[in-house]
């Protein structure tokens, strides 16, 4: 999507949302509350229109026909209550377009996938809270979408239930399909995804591979483990250090000059024993307070 | 997603798959609706209802009053059929019975002729036998007598209310779906228009299954009541009932549509039922109360909102000629299929907003 406004009133939610996401690959979508995310998301999807902007799809504008092969499953979860749980699934893969026979076999296979085999002819209202949101996923994947646009399909769920939707949500990307989700649980995000982009206050803060987004904003980050004390560290040029604890530092080098690191061993061997000198790989945590901060 | 109208015309360009998903929606909620038990028991209750109507007249009325008659009183009550007449010795044995409510009425010799005794209150039937009748010519017969009449009315009358009423339903699944949130999965995979199309279908459809159920039945409970004559007199106002009900019901579900999907809670439906409900009960009571003011029954039988009503009973009566039937009725078609466009272009500016009620100038204001 490129250049994407939208405003509600006076207030402009979007201001110049551009990003891309890849066949093939989880696209983690991160922000704080009220960030944008569900309104990009609705935007994507033509649930609510853009004023300014375009959203394409292989380079072409994206195309109502197109959106309705997409699956989504909104933030707040819905689903009719009083329905049967295998019914409505297939139902809403018959309004995706599906034939009724192939929606009902795409539900017998999902409802398997997702454990809820047993459930298939309970009402919806009759299930936990955590079966409900296997339920939504089912709804979201019933007919074989083009693209995956979830609004926090984790939330609710139990670390279990985690595992079985990132199979059958992984099994999707593989298979090539597009895979857009927000997330506020950063540690999930950042063990599943390819690429992320985060949002902050309407506008796209960083976007890219997920280790390519570290590179860029994670400090250039060190630990050295030595023998006696890394004391000496707090006098060596260029180095600011985060954290000596007797023998074990842990500092950040400027990126430019990627030799500093290699002079910093050397110096290091020269006093004595290494023990263990490796770079320190920031959490999506950091990143995220450090892009959106 | 460049403008609104690049996806409307997209949308259009694909007839079938709109027309997929409008019968998809209709069916959902047609077999919801079929699954629910109060939709049986409220469907029971109206045939019951009209069997009672029909059959208990006659039964109740088929209980023969019992005289007791002393003497050549005997005479006068003779003639007429119908009395359960116990011949009894003397006036006290008859006054005894009549106290003991063994019989209804005693008849005694007079000194003038015969005389009547009851309990508490004359009994006019008694009296009227007794009594010697002028003869009457009508210069016009009509089919059908007063009572049935009103039966008549009052029948049609509850029946488009009731059905009416029955549009709540899409109120109600309206807001449930804002409620649920599925409306969101549901705009993003089909038009709103098939939505709206959709449930007002289902539940038209439901409307002229129930009214199927009750043409099927009504002419059984007639002919139970032996009101063979009212039948007659009844099925060329009854085949015009039909299109009025359907015409007036797409009219009317559209409003109920909108008053639906302009709240967010079922809690909250009330506020906007209200206005409906209104237009729902006022044509019936304006049937009801006027039914025997001609100037007025023929205003009604052309505005929208009663002429489902107004025009069937005026056709039953005799005072509509049979070109009118058709004028009114293209009136209320006309005016269904404009209140659908106003109730499309509402609906879909109100659907998505799940907080609070939205305010009708907004609804219609708003672009996606």
């Amino acid at each position: 999507m490129r250049g994407i406004n939208r405003s509600f009133g006076e207030r402009r939610v979007l201001d110049d949302v551009s990003f891309d996401v890849r066949p093939g690959r989880l696209t983690g979508f991160l922000g704080a509350n009220g960030a944008g995310k569900t309104t990009t998301m609705r935007i994507i999807l033509g649930v609510l229109a853009a004023h300014g902007g375009e959203v394409s799809w292989n380079g072409q504008p994206l195309t109502t026909q197109r959106r309705r092969r997409f699956g989504y499953m909104p933030e707040e979860r819905g689903l009719y209550p009083k329905m049967q749980v295998a019914e409505q699934i297939a139902w809403l893969g018959e309004l995706h377009g599906l034939s009724r026979q192939r929606a009902k076999q795409n539900t017998k296979e999902l409802l398997d996938a997702l454990g809820l085999t047993e459930r298939a002819n309970d009402k919806v209202e009759q299930l936990s809270l955590g079966n409900q949101q296997r339920a939504q996923v089912a709804a979201a994947l019933v007919h074989e979408p083009e693209m995956l646009i979830l609004d926090e399909p984790f939330s609710g769920l139990d670390p279990l239930a985690v595992e079985v939707v990132l199979g059958v949500l992984r099994q999707r990307a593989q298979a090539g399909v597009p895979v857009l989700f927000s997330s506020h649980q950063l540690a999930l995000v950042e063990q599943l995804c390819d690429d992320l982009v985060i949002i902050s206050g309407g506008r796209i803060a960083a976007t890219g591979g997920r280790d390519e987004l570290r590179r860029r904003y994670g400090p250039n980050r060190f630990e050295l483990v030595v023998d006696p004390d890394a004391g000496w560290l707090r006098d060596h040029p260029g180095v600011r250090v985060v954290d000596i604890d007797g023998p074990r530092a842990v500092f950040d080098l400027d990126r430019q000059g990627t030799d500093v690191e290699q002079e910093i061993l050397r110096a290091a061997i020269n006093r004595g024993a290494v023990r263990a000198f490796h770079p320190v790989v920031p959490s999506l945590d950091t990143i995220f307070k450090e892009v959106v901060g | 997603m460049t403008t609104t109208e690049a996806t409307r015309v997209e949308t259009a360009a694909h007839g079938t798959s709109t027309w997929t998903a409008t019968r998809l929606v209709a069916e959902r909620e047609i077999r919801s609706y079929l699954r629910m038990k109060g939709f049986w028991i409220g469907l029971a209750l109206v045939v019951a209802g009209i069997f009672a109507m029909s059959i208990l007249p006659g039964v109740v009325g088929a209980g023969s009053t019992s005289v007791a008659v002393v003497g050549q009183a005997s005479d006068a009550l003779q003639s007429e059929s119908g009395f359960d007449v116990r011949t009894v010795p003397d006036e006290n044995a008859a006054r005894e019975l009549v106290r003991s409510e063994e019989v209804e009425a005693a008849v005694v010799p007079d000194n003038q002729g015969v005389r009547v005794i009851a309990l508490s209150e004359a009994p006019m039937d008694v009296i009227a036998a007794l009594t010697t009748a002028p003869p009457v010519d009508l210069l016009e017969q009509g089919d059908v007598s007063s009572g049935e009449r009103q039966l008549v009315i009052m029948v049609f009358a509850l029946l488009f209310l009731i059905f009416s009423m029955g549009g709540l339903a899409i109120a109600q699944s309206t807001v449930t779906e804002k409620q649920t949130r599925i409306v969101e999965i549901l705009v993003a995979a089909v038009p709103v228009r098939s939505l709206l199309a959709g449930k007002l279908l289902g539940h038209t459809v439901l409307t002229l299954g129930q009214m199927l159920v009750l043409a099927a039945t009504a002419p059984v409970a007639l002919r139970l009541g032996g009101l063979d004559e009212l039948l007659t007199a009844l099925a060329p106002a009854l085949g015009w009932f039909v299109p009025f009900l359907v015409a007036g019901f797409v009219l009317l579900g559209s409003l109920w549509a909108v008053a639906g999907a302009m709240v967010s809670r079922q809690e909250d439906l009330g506020s906007t039922t209200g206005p409906v409900t209104m237009l729902v009960m006022l044509p019936y009571f304006l049937v009801m109360f006027f039914a025997d003011n001609p100037l007025v029954m023929t205003v009604l039988s052309y505005v929208p909102f009663s002429s489902g009503v107004a025009m069937p009973v005026r056709l039953f009566t005799g005072d509509a000629a049979a070109w009118e039937a058709p004028i009114a009725l293209l009136i209320l078609a006309a005016t269904a299929a404009a209140a659908l466009l106003v109730a499309a272009k509402i609906y879909s500016g109100s659907l998505l907003q799940t907080r609070g009620k939205v305010a009708l100038s907004s609804a219609w204001a708003r672009q996606d």
